[in-house]
């Protein structure tokens, strides 16, 4: 059994999650990464993804969207803009935030226009990853 | 003397009106205990935020290529007030106290020579301010409609206030609102949002620094700043809704109460009436008596 750590998942309306874990997968901006009890210390921003918890309890996800981790040798914390747990997110949701930020997109000007577009991309690779 | 029927209709009145102040009390006390809990719940994400944020702002702050949300535009010529009030009267000097603190700042502004935008968020305040300021105002946020605050609420405000700042209609922004301390008291506070300000850290902040940032710190802190203004906006709303209910619930428990007070005084005033009426009846019936 692999070190337990503290981890945190945070929105701005409540607390979310707050148990041991194992290893928590986080979908960091730059791409995946697993973060394990001692890792180095990172903060790193979020993409719109499914965020995996493993520890004693079993495996728990989460769909995050924006926002961003705080690993820190024995404690992740992450804090999400809109944070669900898996099961409740529904297609209908989805949609909504692909709308958002589609709309988002249609607005944008210069260099904003590539984030955006990257947020659409991201929403709509959840989506797939969903099957929803 | 007033006559007993009117007495009586009056003790009425004020008995329906003190029911009236003590649902609003109980209600009140029903919100208010909903909005410390989602006072609470915001908080661990809003001192998370901060604290990341001022680490990185401690790191890259001084450098060139500081956001300009961070850096400010280098002058302060226009100011953004956001005054944040209640929806809803008869909550004690709770809008008064912050309106008092945004007129004295919006009078020492205007003193220094600055321009001065006004931002109101709340039916209240905008027609405290209305008068004096009326041509100051730049928008006005109607939440109303919203039952329970939401961080979708403070998103909005927060864009609304970004996009004008990428617009470069001012320059320092600052928000008012009522710090709750207890039901009986609530500080009216202004914290200025942009240029983000942080306390400095605590000092020889070791953890801080050993940070690896991905992508980069200056991508990181320009993702953060929106957030931890719309977080700051958030916190805000929730300490304004606690308060307002606080200080809804303490008026309507005076205003409960006075009316105790005065139905006391009018019951007394109606006895007295009665009994002097019994006692002329009686001196009517006695001196017809004797007279025959």
């Amino acid at each position: 059994m692999a070190d337990l750590m503290q981890f945190d998942l945070v929105s701005p309306e409540r607390k979310l999650a707050s148990v041991e874990a194992s290893s928590v997968q986080i979908p960091g901006a730059d791409g995946d990464l697993t973060a394990m009890a001692d890792h180095a210390p990172l903060i790193t921003t979020l993409r719109p993804g499914i965020l995996t918890v493993e520890g004693p309890e079993g495996t728990m996800e989460y769909v995050v969207t924006g926002g961003f981790a705080d690993v820190a040798g024995p404690s992740v914390s992450v804090l999400a803009e809109r944070a669900m747990p898996k099961a409740d997110v529904t297609g209908d949701v989805l949609a909504e935030l692909i709308s958002d930020a589609e709309a988002k997109h249609a607005a944008a000007t210069d260099t904003a226009v590539d984030v955006a577009a990257k947020l659409v991309a991201d929403l709509n690779a959840l989506k797939d990853s969903l099957g929803a | 003397m007033p006559n007993l029927k009117d007495l009586k209709n009056r003790i009425e009145s004020v008995k329906s009106t003190r029911k009236i102040t003590k649902a609003m009390q109980m209600v009140a006390a029903a919100k208010l205990r909903r909005a410390q809990e989602a006072a609470e719940a915001g908080r661990p994400y809003a001192e998370r935020m901060l604290a990341v944020m001022s680490g990185l702002a401690a790191s890259v702050g001084n450098s060139e290529g500081a956001p300009r949300l961070l850096a400010g535009t280098g002058s302060d010529q226009t100011h953004l007030l956001v005054v944040m009030t209640s929806e809803r009267g008869l909550c004690g000097g709770f809008n008064t106290t912050i309106v008092r603190l945004a007129r004295a700042k919006i009078a020492e502004l205007l003193a220094a020579g600055k321009t001065v935008k006004l931002l109101t968020v709340g039916k209240k305040g905008r027609e405290q301010l209305k008068r004096e300021y009326g041509d100051l105002m730049v928008a006005h946020v109607d939440l109303s409609d919203v039952k329970s605050i939401g961080y979708g609420n403070a998103a909005e405000i927060a864009n609304d206030v970004l996009t004008r700042f990428d617009a470069g209609e001012f320059d320092v922004a600052s928000i008012f609102f009522n710090t709750f301390q207890s039901v009986i008291s609530q500080i009216p506070t202004e914290t200025q949002i942009v240029p983000a300000k942080f306390d400095a850290p605590e000092e020889a902040d070791d953890a801080a620094t050993l940070y690896d940032y991905e992508p980069s710190e200056e991508a990181v802190l320009e993702d953060l700043l929106p957030r931890g203004i719309a977080t700051q906006i958030f916190t805000a709303l929730l300490e304004n809704a606690a308060s307002e209910q606080g200080a809804r619930m303490s008026a309507m428990d005076n205003a409960t109460r006075n009316a105790g007070d005065m139905i006391d005084k009018l019951t007394i005033q109606y006895n007295r009436s009665r009994q002097a009426v019994i006692t002329n009846e009686l001196i009517e019936i006695i001196s017809g008596a004797e007279a025959l």
